[in-house]
C-alpha cells in the first residue's frame, strides 16, 4: 500500500505528501483504512473495511430517531422538524383530507412562502393567478392545521433554508424533512437533514415519521486556509466537480477538516446546501462553538438552563474520535481556486482562468453529457471562460443569499458600475437578511452601483416567479443549479459561481476573476 | 388499498442521456398548480419542443408505452415529486435506467412507479431494441430481479427494502406510518429539544402576516 500511493509524484512534495503519511499511518495503527483511489493533485480517497458507518454523528441522530424497523426493512425515523412551502405542499394536505387524517404533530411542522413570490410587487392578490391559488392554498392549509406560518410581511418570511435556521429552527441533532432538494443546508448546524417529495410530506404531516433506508456516509475532509478570493461555493463546485454529480447517491456527506471549521455558519450552509447537487441528500458538519454561537439567544432556540443542556447533548452527537466511514476523501484547500460551470450540470466547472475542457480531457463516459453541454452553453472546447460576455446577473438563492453572501458581493460592487447592456440585480434570503443589508448600508451600494435591489423570495434560482432568462440570455447566478433551461427561458444559460464573482461578472460585463478586483 | 407490483409488462420507450434532471422532466413553471393533475401532458415540455416531434414522448410508435428506459442519474435535481407524476400520468408504470437519483427514485417508490437498474451494457441494448422494434414487450420481473425484451434476458437491481414495498404492496407508507401512533409519541418523548423552552414557541404565534 505503501508503495502505492509513494509511487504518484504530486504526493512526494510538501504538505499533501505529510497529511496522506498521516492518514495512512492513521489507518495502518487502527486497522480499518485502506487506500483505494488517487486521482492526480485533486483529492484522496480511503476506503474503510467496515461495511456500515459507526459512531459519526449521522449514525447518533438516526438511531436517536428511529421509531422501528418496518416489514419492508426500511426505518421509521421520526422527523423533529418539518419545513413547508407553496410548491410541493398543497397536494400533501389534499392527500391528508382524502385519507381523513390529521396533521400528528402541527407544532413541529413549520410553514413559509419563497418559491412564487415575486420580487417586485408583491401587493396580493398576486397578478400571477396560479401563483396567488398556491397562496390561498398555504394560508387556508396552514390555518385549518393550525401550523405556524411566517407569511410576507411577518418580517420573518423568506426561503424556508434561510429563515429557519436565522429562528433558531435548525438546530444540532435533530432531523430535518422539507418538500424541497436543498434541505441539506440545514446539515450545516449537525442536523440530519433532506429533501423529500410531495407523498412524504404527507406521511410527515399525517405520522411525523418517513420510511427510509439508512444510508452511508462519505467523510469528505478539506485542510487548510483557502486563497483570498475563494469562498465557500467554490469549495463545494469543486468537491462536486473531482467526484461527480452522483457520486453522493447512497451518501450523506460529512464535511470535516480545518477548512470547515474556520467557515462561519452562513458558509457553512452553502456547502451542505449543495450537497444534493453532487447526489447527496444530506450533508452535515458537526456542531462546534460557532454553531453555537450562531445559535444562542434566536427565536427557537432553547434558553436558560435548557441552553447548557441543549450544548451538552449537540456535543456529545459529534461524531467520535475515532468513527468508522464507509469511505473518506481527502482534499487541500489551497487547491482550491474560484470555480465556475461552464455546462449543464453543476459537475461541470472550471477553475476561473482555465479552458473549457476538450472531450480528450474528460474520461469517455463524460464526453456524451460534455458534448450535449458545448451545443448547449454554445462553447468551444478550448474556449477560455474569463471573457465571456453575461447578460444577467443574480445574487441571492437558498445557496448564497445570506448577509454574509451580501457583504462579499457588495465589497467588489462598492463604487463600481454595472456594465451597460447587464441587468444585474439582488434577491435577499429572507425579510431579515433584507433587513440586515438596508441597516448596514448595502441596498444602497448595490442601488448606486446599477444592481436592482428585490423583495425576499427563490426569484430566478429556478424562474417560478416573474424573474427569468429570456431566449438564450447568459446569466451568471450564485444559484446552485445551471440544468438545461432552469432558469426560466428553454434555451437560457446558467453559470454558477460564488456572489463576489457574480458581482464582478455585473461590472466586468464578463466572466472575469474576482481576485483581480479584490486587489484593486 | 390494492397495491402489489411484482410484474411490469408493456411497450418500452428509450430515453438516452446520462443526468437528466427533474427540471426538464418538467419545467418549473408547470409547478404553479395545488394538485398534479394534467401534468402528463407537460412531461419534457421543453425537450420536446425543442427537438420538434423528434423526441420519444412524442414519436407516434411510443405512444403508449409503459416502461421507460433511461441511462445515468436520471431524475438528478429537484425534489419535485411533479416530475414522477408527470412520468406516471403520461403512462409509464415502470422505469429500467443505469441508476437513479436517490430523491426521484423515493419519490416513485411512494406513488408506486418501480425503478430497477441494470448495468450500462443492458440499459443501451435494451435502448437498441427498442429503437429497432418499438412493439416490443418488455417485462420487468421484481420477484425474478429479471428485464426481459423478446429474446433478451437481464438481470436488474433495486434495494431490499424499495423491493419488498413494491412485492408487498405497503409502497404507500403512509397506513403503516401513522398506525405505529404509540412507538412514535414513545420515540419522540425520548428527544431532549421537543421539550426545551424557548423565547418564542409554535404554537404561541398565529399565522402572522
Amino acid at each position: 500500500m505503501k508503495q502505492e500511493y509513494c509511487s504518484c509524484p504530486r504526493l512526494q512534495e510538501g504538505k499533501l505528501t505529510k497529511m496522506v503519511l498521516e492518514v495512512v499511518e492513521c489507518g495502518q495503527r487502527q486497522g480499518f483504512y485502506k487506500l483505494v483511489m488517487m486521482v492526480n493533485t485533486t483529492y484522496l480517497k480511503l476506503k474503510t473495511n467496515s461495511s456500515m458507518s459507526k459512531g459519526t454523528l449521522f449514525d447518533k441522530v438516526w438511531d436517536l430517531h428511529a421509531v422501528g424497523t418496518l416489514p419492508s426493512g426500511q426505518t421509521q425515523l421520526f422527523i423533529g422538524l418539518h419545513l413547508i412551502h407553496e410548491v410541493t405542499s398543497p397536494q400533501a394536505f389534499a392527500m391528508l383530507r382524502e385519507r381523513n387524517l390529521k396533521v400528528m404533530f402541527p407544532e413541529r411542522t413549520i410553514a413559509t412562502v419563497d418559491h412564487i413570490v415575486p420580487t417586485t410587487n408583491q401587493v396580493r392578490p398576486f397578478a400571477d393567478t396560479l401563483a396567488e391559488e398556491m397562496m390561498q392554498a398555504l394560508e387556508r392549509n396552514c390555518r385549518e392545521n393550525n401550523i405556524t406560518f411566517y407569511n410576507i410581511g411577518s418580517g420573518s418570511q423568506g426561503i424556508v433554508h434561510v429563515i429557519a435556521p436565522e429562528l433558531g429552527l435548525t438546530q444540532p441533532g435533530m432531523t430535518i424533512a422539507c418538500g424541497d432538494s436543498h434541505t441539506s443546508t440545514h446539515g450545516a448546524f449537525g442536523a440530519i437533514a433532506f429533501g423529500i417529495g410531495t407523498s412524504q410530506v404527507r406521511d410527515v404531516l399525517a405520522s411525523q415519521t418517513l420510511a427510509l433506508s439508512k444510508l452511508k456516509v462519505r467523510k469528505i475532509e478539506v485542510n487548510g486556509d483557502l486563497q483570498p478570493g475563494v469562498y465557500a461555493k467554490d469549495v463545494i463546485l469543486h468537491v462536486i466537480r473531482t467526484l461527480g454529480v452522483k457520486a453522493g447517491v447512497g451518501y450523506a456527506y460529512e464535511y470535516a477538516g480545518s477548512t470547515f471549521t474556520q467557515m462561519n455558519m452562513e458558509e457553512r450552509m452553502t456547502v451542505c446546501n449543495m450537497s444534493i447537487e453532487g447526489g447527496a441528500r444530506c450533508g452535515y458538519i458537526n456542531p462546534d462553538n460557532v454553531t453555537y454561537e450562531y445559535l444562542k439567544n434566536r427565536d427557537f432556540s432553547p434558553r436558560g438552563r435548557d441552553w447548557d443542556k441543549a450544548v451538552a447533548w449537540w456535543e456529545s452527537l459529534c461524531s467520535d474520535r475515532d468513527a468508522e466511514y464507509d469511505d473518506v476523501v481527502v482534499f487541500d484547500a489551497a487547491e482550491i481556486p474560484p470555480t465556475v460551470t461552464w455546462g449543464i450540470t453543476p459537475g461541470q466547472s472550471i477553475a476561473v482562468d482555465q479552458l473549457i475542457p476538450f472531450p480528450e480531457q474528460l474520461s469517455p463516459e463524460e464526453r456524451p453529457l460534455a458534448e450535449e453541454a458545448y451545443n448547449y452553453m454554445n462553447f468551444t472546447p478550448g474556449q477560455p471562460l474569463q471573457g465571456t460576455k453575461v447578460d444577467v446577473c443574480f445574487i441571492g438563492s437558498c445557496t448564497n443569499g445570506r448577509i454574509s453572501d451580501l457583504r462579499e458581493a457588495a465589497k467588489v460592487a462598492k463604487g463600481r458600475r454595472v456594465a451597460p447592456g447587464v441587468k444585474a440585480f439582488v434577491v435577499p434570503g429572507s425579510e431579515r437578511v433584507k433587513k440586515q443589508a438596508e441597516a448596514e448600508g448595502l441596498d444602497e451600494i448595490f442601488i448606486q452601483a446599477g444592481f436592482e435591489w428585490r423583495q425576499p423570495g427563490c426569484s430566478m434560482c429556478l424562474a417560478m416567479n416573474p424573474d427569468k432568462l429570456q431566449g438564450r440570455q447568459l446569466s451568471a447566478s450564485s444559484s446552485n443549479r445551471n440544468f438545461k433551461g432552469r432558469q426560466g427561458s428553454a434555451s437560457g444559460r446558467t453559470l454558477l459561481m460564488s456572489p463576489a464573482m457574480v458581482a464582478a461578472a455585473a461590472v466586468k460585463g464578463e466572466v472575469c476573476d474576482v481576485r483581480e478586483l479584490l486587489s484593486k | 388499498m390494492v397495491s402489489e407490483i411484482k410484474v411490469v409488462s408493456g411497450r418500452g420507450i428509450p430515453l438516452v442521456g446520462n443526468d437528466i434532471d427533474t427540471d426538464r422532466i418538467v419545467p418549473a413553471r408547470f409547478l404553479r398548480c395545488v394538485t398534479f393533475d394534467g401534468l402528463g401532458k407537460h412531461v419534457f415540455a421543453d425537450d420536446r419542443a425543442l427537438c420538434a416531434g423528434q423526441h420519444p414522448f412524442d414519436q407516434p410508435q411510443y405512444q403508449g408505452a409503459k416502461i421507460l428506459v433511461v441511462n445515468r442519474n436520471f431524475g438528478c435535481g429537484s425534489s419535485r415529486e411533479h416530475a414522477p407524476q408527470a412520468i406516471a400520468k403520461w403512462g409509464i408504470q415502470a422505469l429500467v435506467g443505469e441508476s437513479f437519483a436517490e430523491i426521484f427514485f423515493g419519490n416513485c417508490v411512494a406513488i408506486g412507479i418501480p425503478c430497477v437498474s441494470a448495468d450500462a451494457s443492458t440499459v443501451q441494448h435494451l435502448q437498441q431494441l427498442l429503437v429497432s422494434d418499438p412493439q416490443k414487450l418488455v417485462t420487468v420481473n421484481l420477484e425474478t430481479m429479471q428485464v426481459q425484451c423478446g429474446d433478451f434476458e437481464a438481470a436488474i437491481f433495486m434495494s431490499e427494502g424499495a423491493k419488498n414495498m413494491f412485492i408487498s404492496g405497503t409502497w404507500d407508507a403512509c397506513g403503516q406510518l401513522v398506525a405505529r401512533a404509540a412507538q412514535i409519541r414513545a420515540t419522540a418523548a425520548k428527544l431532549p429539544y421537543l421539550n426545551w423552552s424557548s423565547t418564542t414557541s409554535a404554537s404561541s404565534i398565529n399565522n402572522e402576516r
